[in-house]
């Protein structure tokens, strides 16, 4: 039951979130944008381990490379790790303070990042690092706010009893 | 109540052959291009309808401005465009008869004649796909017979070539982008060379040009047509400086791009070539026949 209900919330904030990923911005404010996908991945990874796990984390990856233009499984690979730590370590982290639960993202992201930026120093196209790592940081910052605007969603939706 | 280390082994095992699997799919994309047809399909199915809802509120705007403005700026716009459009004809009389004189020449040197050209004109979905990547995207697919590799121009120069095909859009590899690399001659000189991106959409760099090599700032570089992936003689960049370091072999030369990569609203894909019997029926009013440069 959870598991069927539970996508009718997942899917459209996934979709938000790539909305998000896409929406124009300004040349400057676009070097600060949080990575929208990996940090709502993260939230449902931690609120429904059962149900949203790697393997989907790995497709929402593959929508993720099309719409960045990248080699196909380099924000995939990224997004499984991410995921991957989340689902092992979720009993943890949700016991965690919204602070303590921002360093942690911010590590995630820092991974994730440091992920993608590896495949791509070794296709040979690695951009400058200046303020590469800027969007992890922006991203650690959204990450309460962002929590607290899911954390009613789904409480909305009920589509979990457990956190 | 669940037991706690249910799944623990199997998200672990999950995790690792997705992360093999994750890496064999990006050598086979990278290296073999091979799952061109798995990035259209997500690109036509998943992609494209959210880039277009993103793009409604503009769209919206521009309609509106259009419905809104007044008789007579419409009335004003139209007289400017009809006095250029009659300037464009006056000159494409003198190009058809130097155009018809450069077929005799080559008729009667036995050369082979130049083949015509088509374009269509896409309009620009989205710029900013990635901040440290130079592409846009194209609100034509291959539904409009969009090929991988076809180049495109903007009303002053060469822009790019399409490098990602969906349906109803298509991703572009813009020629500032550092993975990207131009055949280009120098017009006034003919000297050959190779212009590759710089990640900066002012920039373009042409190395190895030697130090004795006749080349002047403020020369036009046009695209050399060899490779054949790019039309000859299209603009492609002047060249803004060069220095000629004692002790390198190379001067560094740069030129900035004539195309406005930056500020085109509306850019032209170009078929040339033997792509052109490939066209499935042209969309009569997108599309007019275009005659190459002589």
């Amino acid at each position: 039951m959870a598991s069927q209900n539970c996508f009718r919330i997942v899917i459209p904030t996934l979709i938000m979130a790539l909305m998000l990923t896409m929406w124009p911005l300004p040349d400057w404010l676009e070097y600060a944008r949080p990575e929208w996908v990996v940090l709502v991945m993260i939230y449902w990874a931690l609120a429904m381990p059962e149900q949203v796990g790697v393997t989907v984390a790995w497709v929402v990856g593959l929508f993720l490379d099309v719409s960045h233009g990248a080699i196909i499984g380099q924000h995939a690979l990224g997004l499984v790790v991410v995921t991957y730590v989340i689902s092992t370590q979720y009993q943890r982290i949700r016991v965690f303070s919204l602070a303590q639960q921002a360093l942690v993202v911010l590590l995630l992201l820092l991974v994730k990042r440091l992920l993608v930026l590896w495949v791509d120093g070794m296709v040979g196209t690695a951009p400058d690092i200046g303020w590469y790592f800027l969007p992890a940081l922006t991203g650690a910052i959204v990450w309460p706010w962002l929590f607290i605007v899911l954390r009613d969603l789904r409480r909305r939706f009920t589509v979990s009893r457990n956190f | 109540m669940q037991p706690l280390f249910l799944q623990g082994p199997s998200v672990t095992l999950r995790a690792i052959l997705l992360v093999v699997f994750s890496i064999v799919i990006m050598v086979a994309d990278h290296r073999w291009h091979a799952l061109e047809t798995v990035r259209g399909a997500i690109e036509s199915y998943v992609v494209y309808p959210v880039r277009y809802t993103i793009n409604l509120p503009s769209r919206f705007v521009d309609w509106g401005n259009e419905s809104l403005s007044s008789h007579e700026t419409l009335l004003d716009d139209n007289r400017k465009l009809r006095e250029q459009q009659l300037r464009a004809q006056v000159s494409l009389q003198k190009l058809s008869v130097l155009e018809k004189e450069n077929d005799r020449l080559r008729k009667m040197l036995s050369a082979q004649p130049k083949v015509g050209e088509m374009v269509l004109v896409a309009e620009i979905l989205a710029i900013d796909l990635d901040p440290y990547k130079q592409q846009i995207v194209l609100n034509k697919g291959s539904n409009k017979g969009v090929y991988i590799g076809q180049p495109i121009i903007d009303a002053w120069g060469v822009m790019g070539q399409v490098v990602h095909l969906g349906m109803f859009s298509s991703t572009a590899l813009l020629i500032s982008d550092p993975s990207h690399a131009i055949p280009v001659q120098v017009n006034r000189s003919g000297l050959r060379g190779t212009a590759f991106g710089s990640g900066n959409s002012q920039l373009l760099e042409l190395p190895y040009i030697p130090h004795n090599a006749d080349i002047e700032v403020g020369d036009v570089i046009n695209a050399s047509g060899l490779g054949g992936r790019f039309p000859p003689n299209y603009p492609v960049g002047r060249i803004i400086s060069i220095d000629r370091p004692a002790g390198e072999s190379f001067a560094t030369v740069l030129a900035e791009p004539v195309a406005h990569l930056t500020r085109s609203r509306e850019v032209l894909l170009v078929w040339h070539k033997k792509q052109v019997k490939d066209v499935p029926a042209p969309a009569t009013s997108e599309k007019n026949p275009k005659q190459a440069k002589p």
